[in-house]
């Protein structure tokens, strides 16, 4: 860690000289990749409600974290997201109901069943931080963590990526060459799951489903092929992830908020780079 | 494209099969038998239940009853490869993908999204070429005709050249002259590597110039043969009105 300090130190940044500051870098270093990647399929697969739904529901998981006497509320925040991501698509699957009627019951339930728990005698206000999120109080053992992931997210990505980019295209078409759609698509549920868990006290409740959905959503405007999608969301979600954190940094905003304004813009202007291109 | 072993699979036999979603019978008690080298045509109404079978087929639903893949030396197979040409691409059109990723996703370990290997692109283009779509390899999925699509999808269905090749309503986005085309195309692909074929269309002008026998299905079985038989029995004209 203490290498990765000094050499961040040569850069010739001002804020740099705070160790809080370069945790946020590194750890943005690390989430950016992370989100870019799951958001390549969960936008293929129009799954930006869904994703948001598995954001909201940190507060219940934070919630039964704090009825178990866990210090650290990021297991059961884990468990409990994976756990709704897996019933929703289980419910989803069943076809009892349109998709984003079963998503909002879902995402209104993990909510404000987290909300009550935690309100009760008054006390939300110690977790409202969790709605912005605050990257600054990024601890080094927090970011091997996310490294960890990011390095097991790109080989599993590796491993699955035709398969479950066959599901996504037509799932009868992956069954006929005996894929299993329900596993892949179980599989990349409980990535998103672990990867918004992992990040939203950084990045908060409210904010992280844009970090996983815009720079995806501005990829596509400009790619024609697989390739060029993931590195122009790789590209796109690294450089407003540091705008961003950059920005906060001199205006005192929100990082997560301000890492979002920035690749809105750069949404945008690739919207216009799309009707000019076509 | 390889050569099918004619040695391999001689046909599928489906028995009393049903499917039931809740307590609302699919499909009941089919019988059917799929050769190779014949083209079978499916037709039916809305909701008769082709596509239920269809699914039941490729395994994606449960079912009661018994489909065996049969060689001909009545052995039977128990994971036969079946090739799949899908009648709706549920996938967005401003999908970033090009036909070059959708077909090597089907048959490369490569993640795609690595990029693809040259070598591997010439190879696809030579398989495009086959079927009069070449030069499509780079272009992507989301703009190519209804027509490029099909020829792309069942060049994908061909490999590894499938036991049974099944195409659901290969009519969307194409004209007459285009779907005639693509009918020759699939009966040329039937003789030359011998594989049954199972279609389902509505259109009964191009079943009966180049299908060899057509089941007729409502919930159940109702006709199945000859097209001239299947085509002049009262369930059929009660169906679709008299053909001339």
């Amino acid at each position: 860690m203490e290498l990765i300090y000094d050499i961040l130190s040569l850069l010739p940044f001002e804020f740099m000289q705070y160790t809080f500051m370069k945790n946020a870098f590194i750890a943005v270093l690390f989430i950016s990749p992370l989100f870019a990647l799951l958001g390549t399929m969960a936008v293929n697969d129009k799954m930006a409600f869904f994703s948001d739904a598995l954001g909201h529901s940190a507060f219940t998981g934070i919630a039964i974290g704090v009825l178990l006497g866990l210090r650290n509320p990021v297991i059961s925040m884990l468990a409990f997201a994976i756990i709704l991501g897996l019933a929703i698509t289980y419910v989803k699957e069943s076809g009892t109901a349109s998709t984003d009627t079963i998503i909002s019951v879902f995402s209104s339930i993990s909510i404000a069943l987290g909300i009550v728990i935690l309100s009760r005698n008054g006390g939300f206000a110690k977790y409202s931080s969790y709605l912005t999120g605050d990257i600054l109080t990024v601890r080094p053992t927090e970011i091997w963590a996310v490294l960890a992931t990011l390095v097991a997210a790109y080989i599993i990505w590796s491993k699955i990526y035709n398969n479950l980019l066959l599901v996504s295209i037509n799932p009868s078409l992956a069954a006929s060459r005996g894929i299993n759609c329900k596993l892949y698509e179980n599989i990349f549920v409980v990535m998103v799951a672990v990867a918004v868990m992992l990040s939203v006290k950084w990045i908060g409740i409210l904010t992280i489903n844009s970090l996983l959905i815009l720079p995806a959503a501005a990829a596509r405007n400009v790619s024609l092929t697989s390739k060029q999608y993931h590195f122009y969301a790789l590209a796109i979600g690294l450089f407003s992830g540091i705008t961003g954190l950059i920005v906060s940094f001199y205006a005192d905003t929100s990082a997560g908020a301000s890492m979002v304004l920035v690749s809105a813009v750069i949404y945008f202007a690739t919207l216009l780079m799309k009707s000019k291109i076509r | 494209m390889s050569n099918h072993n004619s040695c391999g699979l001689c046909r599928i036999d489906i028995e009393n099969l049903s499917v039931l979603s809740g307590n609302s019978i699919l499909i009941e008690d089919i019988n059917l038998s799929l050769h190779c080298g014949e083209l079978t045509a499916l037709i039916g109404k809305n909701g008769a239940g082709k596509t239920t079978l269809l699914r039941a087929i490729l395994g994606e639903r449960n079912y009661k009853g018994k489909i065996s893949f049969v060689s001909h030396h009545d052995d039977k197979i128990k994971r036969p490869s079946i090739g799949y040409v899908p009648q709706y691409m549920t996938f967005d059109k401003s999908t970033p993908l090009s036909v070059a990723d959708f077909m090597l996703a089907c048959k490369v370990k490569r993640p795609v999204w690595l990029g693809n290997k040259k070598e591997d692109i010439r190879k696809l283009e030579e398989r495009l070429a086959e079927l009069d779509c070449a030069n499509l390899a780079d272009k992507r999925m989301g703009d190519l005709s209804g027509g490029e699509l099909q020829r792309v999808m069942l060049t994908a269905a061909l490999d590894p050249m499938p036991d049974l090749l099944i195409l659901d309503e290969p009519a969307s986005g194409m004209d007459i002259a285009g779907l005639d085309l693509f009918f020759k195309m699939v009966a040329s692909i039937r003789d030359k590597y011998h594989i049954a074929i199972l279609l389902v269309s509505h259109d009964l002008g191009l079943i009966r110039k180049y299908a060899d026998t057509v089941v007729l299905l409502d919930k159940t079985v109702v006709a199945s043969g000859e097209i001239e038989d299947v085509f002049s029995t009262e369930a059929f004209k009660s169906t679709f009105g008299y053909l001339e």
